[in-house]
């Protein structure tokens, strides 16, 4: 076919939602050559929100979260159980752990996200400190809740806590939740939201510790038993559930001259990986959790999304611009959707609300937990929205933002018609620990931008 | 959208909905505006500023209907309570065995309504098939006796004619016997209710009129809703399946590869669901504000007519729209609406079309139609075939 891909080998590097709607989406576009998945966990894809939800409160067993092949994948080689190492670009090759070479013309990296520990390794190494993302994780803390615990302290009131709260409620289980914003969820969906959701862990039961941090996890004989705070109280648990977010899995890629570190791996907004010297390479894309891409609709800021429906749309763009003519290929412009249920309340969200200044409450009632708020940057733009039980008017929202609408007015009578500050935190800069990039070269066609080696300051140079 | 209306085009109104679909918006002669693109429809359907209350309308009607209108006809926040109300008898996460609960005996219903057909020659599979499965159904589940069928189906008929009465000749006599339909009807059930007071059993009607959780129904309430979910829960599958049966008699290959793959019915029906929607536009919503789409304004209070089926056949949102392809893959219909409103029952028609139609392909050998196009009902909105004669060579 003109124009088209004439690529034969292609490597997805990451078993996970992203890998398998990459697979998926080559097959279904015509790819018809070596196809090669390539993933740390020994188990085929699996999908992770149940993990937190219905996994945790007992609804679904662990192992009933395989994904399904939505395409038939054909003859697709399969390397499970092994973390990739390196990416090899100069030979074309990723590195497997135990040393294996895969070939490749093209290469999807969809390697994600891992879990943040504990960061003092013999408190994290307690028995009954764990975290939740991989579905060995869920299956050890229920595990934990089944064998009859006296409380649960969860570490970080995201949304993965929180959903961690709400199952150990449902399941009866004392929780503690200790969080060191003045609220939980407020790093997504800011201070006001975050205030509706305190209520509903409150009125569930829920002992929360706001504006508070854990300073160490205190065992006796090996064993977890209880939690110190930064306010001088301790609290008596069995189980801690650390949930402080993820860390990229970008290690493997230090010395493959990509644009990668703890941010995720840059890319262009088809997909596309960027390079140390922040030139878009051809044969390197990137989907998922890991993916740092420039979103059109956002100002080309560089996103990068922990989202369920990122990972799919990501991966079926890159897929798609892998193997068309490169006139053909398109932007991963969607927007941002995700979604949670906790303490039996529907929230759902669109764009990014991080982005704003202002909110508004546009439908419903936050005293009573069943509401729609719109989200709003600094020139009154809607960049976001939320919805607790309102779910199904998150497509009003969606089109607003597609469209660059202005922040609506509020839609039910009796709700205060002015915007108030939305109340994010004050964005974490500091935190930036990834690799220190120099500029060689003295005449302007020679100058060039590299990596350091780790641990080299550009001062040793 | 007269010619929508108009009898003589009830057997194919999809060459006048694409013409609709050329404008943005269609400005009808009684005052409403008709829209038939997908991406205003669905835009439409998700808008707050588009009301369903009749109280919102020039001419609401009948103030016992009107004040105690189900969840269908009513906006957030009182919609959303009476809804919440009767899914906590019909879906999860209060009972999320009731749909798929009613699938063995819907297969075998279903088996038995073929057993009863001739064993060669020729039936009616609208009214042996396609229409006795659905209300067998709903009035197990909803605790009406079967025997009433015959008066509750009249009334039925009264109701869905007047349903589009505002676009029709004639609307103020049309509007007035449903009304009366309705009204008859809703004492039918308030009757029933009653009695599953003092007689209770197992189903919704009984658990929705013996509700003690603090947050029930009114008796006026219990009544138009009772009433909405037994005319909801059988007109509309009817012609689904009736639909479906003329759909895949009209599509040799189709009924082949169904009678080949049984699993195939699940594409099959959604597919069926974009390319022939039981119910084929909404007619009754109101405009709470001006709503400005690209220069044209809907006027505050105007009434509008969303039209799914011409959505759902709009060539910018599906490719080749007008071909019947259950292997498009990309199968996002408006045949059940989209937000708030979405189909209550969706669940249930989808299963009871699966089984009627997999019944169909597998047990009548060489079926083909006696008349094409069939006879159809009157209703352009609940659109589907009056009769549907079926000559075949074997049942099985």
């Amino acid at each position: 076919m003109p124009g088209k891909s004439r690529a034969q080998r292609i490597v997805i590097v990451g078993a996970s939602l992203a890998g398998l709607w990459g697979a998926a989406t080559l097959r279904k576009e015509g790819f018809d050559g070596v196809l090669t998945i390539i993933g740390d966990e020994n188990d085929p894809p699996y999908d992770r929100p149940p993990l937190t939800k219905q996994v945790l409160t007992g609804w679904v067993a662990p192992d009933h979260t395989v994904l399904p092949h939505l395409e038939p994948l054909g003859d697709t080689r399969w390397l499970l159980g092994t973390p990739a190492a390196h990416l090899d670009r100069r030979a074309g090759e990723v590195v497997l752990a135990d040393g294996t070479r895969v070939p490749y013309d093209l290469v999807l990296i969809a390697t994600g996200v891992r879990n943040r520990p504990w960061p003092v390794d013999e408190q994290a190494t307690l028995g009954g400190v764990c975290g939740v993302r991989t579905r060995g994780d869920a299956a050890r803390l229920i595990g934990h809740l089944e064998a009859g615990v006296s409380r649960v302290v969860v570490i970080g009131a995201g949304f993965t806590g929180s959903e961690v709260a709400s199952a150990c409620r449902h399941r009866g289980i004392d929780v503690t939740v200790v969080e060191q914003a003045q609220a939980p969820l407020t790093g997504a969906l800011g201070g006001v939201v975050g205030d509706v959701a305190a209520n509903l862990h409150t009125t569930n039961g829920v002992d929360l510790r706001c504006g508070v941090t854990v300073d160490a996890l205190e065992g006796s004989g090996g064993t977890f038993r209880a939690a110190a705070l930064s306010d001088g109280t301790t609290v008596d648990a069995d189980v801690a559930v650390v949930a402080l977010g993820g860390m990229r899995n970008t290690e493997w890629l230090a010395d493959s001259g990509l644009a990668s570190g703890p941010l995720g791996v840059a890319a262009d907004a088809g997909c596309r990986a960027v390079a140390v010297n922040g030139l878009v390479t051809d044969d390197v894309f990137v989907a998922g959790d890991v993916a740092r891409f420039a979103h059109p609709l956002f100002d080309y800021q560089f996103l990068t999304l922990e989202h369920w429906e990122n990972a799919v749309v990501g991966a079926q763009v890159a897929a798609r611009n892998m193997i068309c003519a490169p006139e053909d290929r398109r932007p991963h412009a969607c927007v941002p959707t995700f979604w949670s249920t906790q303490f039996g309340v529907n929230i759902k969200s669109v764009g990014v609300p991080s982005l704003a200044d202002q909110i508004i409450v546009t439908q419903g009632s936050t005293g009573a937990g069943s509401f729609a708020a719109a989200y709003g940057d600094c020139d009154g733009r809607i960049v976001g929205a939320v919805t607790f039980d309102h779910g199904r008017w998150i497509d009003h929202y969606r089109g607003l933002i597609e469209r660059a609408a202005a922040l609506p007015e509020p839609y039910d009578a009796d709700l205060p018609d002015k915007p108030e500050p939305a109340r994010f935190p004050p964005h974490p800069a500091a935190t930036y620990h990834g690799p220190t990039v120099v500029v060689t070269g003295h005449s302007p066609t020679r100058m060039d931008a590299v990596r350091l080696p780790d641990g080299r300051s550009a001062r040793d140079y | 959208m007269r010619q929508v209306t108009d009898a003589a085009n009830r057997h194919d109104p999809y060459p006048i909905y694409a013409r609709l679909r050329e404008n943005r918006v269609n400005l009808l002669s009684d005052g409403s505006y008709a829209l038939g693109r997908y991406a205003d429809v669905v835009g439409l359907l998700h808008d707050p500023r588009i009301s369903s209350d009749p109280h919102h309308a020039s001419d609401p009607g009948s103030r016992l209907l009107v004040d105690n209108a189900p969840f269908i006809q009513r906006d957030p926040p009182d919609h959303d309570r009476l809804r919440f109300i009767a899914t906590r008898y019909f879906g999860p996460p209060v009972s999320p065995g009731v749909v798929s609960g009613q699938e063995p005996e819907i297969l075998s219903f279903v088996n038995g309504l073929v057993d009863d057909l001739p064993s060669s020659g020729e039936a009616d599979l609208v009214d042996h098939l396609a229409y006795p499965l659905p209300v067998s159904v709903i009035c197990g589940l909803l605790g009406v006796p079967k025997t009433d069928d015959e008066q509750f189906h009249a009334w039925t008929e009264e109701i869905v004619r007047g349903l589009d009465a505002e676009q029709q000749e004639g609307a103020d006599d049309l509007i007035k016997q449903r009304e009366q339909a309705q009204i008859a009807m809703f004492g039918y059930v308030t009757e029933l209710v009653q009695r599953h007071r003092t007689q209770p059993d197992g189903s919704m009607l009984s658990r929705l009129a013996n509700d003690q959780t603090g947050q029930q129904m009114t008796d006026g309430e219990l009544g138009t809703t009772s009433l909405l979910l037994l005319i909801a829960g059988h007109e509309t599958t009817v012609n689904l399946t009736a639909n479906g049966v003329l759909t895949l008699l009209r599509n040799p290959w189709a009924l082949e590869r169904l009678r080949a793959e049984p699993d195939w019915v699940i594409p099959l029906v959604e597919e069926l669901l974009r390319f022939e929607p039981p119910v084929q536009y909404l007619p009754n919503r109101v405009a709470l504000a001006d709503i400005d789409l690209d220069g044209t304004t809907i006027p505050k209070g105007a009434r509008i007519v969303l039209l799914v089926a011409a959505a759902n056949r709009d060539p910018d949102r599906f490719a080749d729209p007008d071909r019947f392809d259950p292997d498009r893959g990309d199968i996002e219909h408006v045949g059940f609406g989209s937000g708030i409103h979405y189909c209550f029952g969706a669940p249930l028609a989808r299963i009871e079309t699966q089984a009627s139609l997999t019944a169909f392909a597998r047990r009548l050998a060489g079926p083909r139609l006696a008349a094409d196009p069939p006879p159809y009902r009157p209703s352009p909105v609940l659109r589907g075939p009056l009769h549907l004669r079926v000559t075949y060579d074997k049942r099985d």
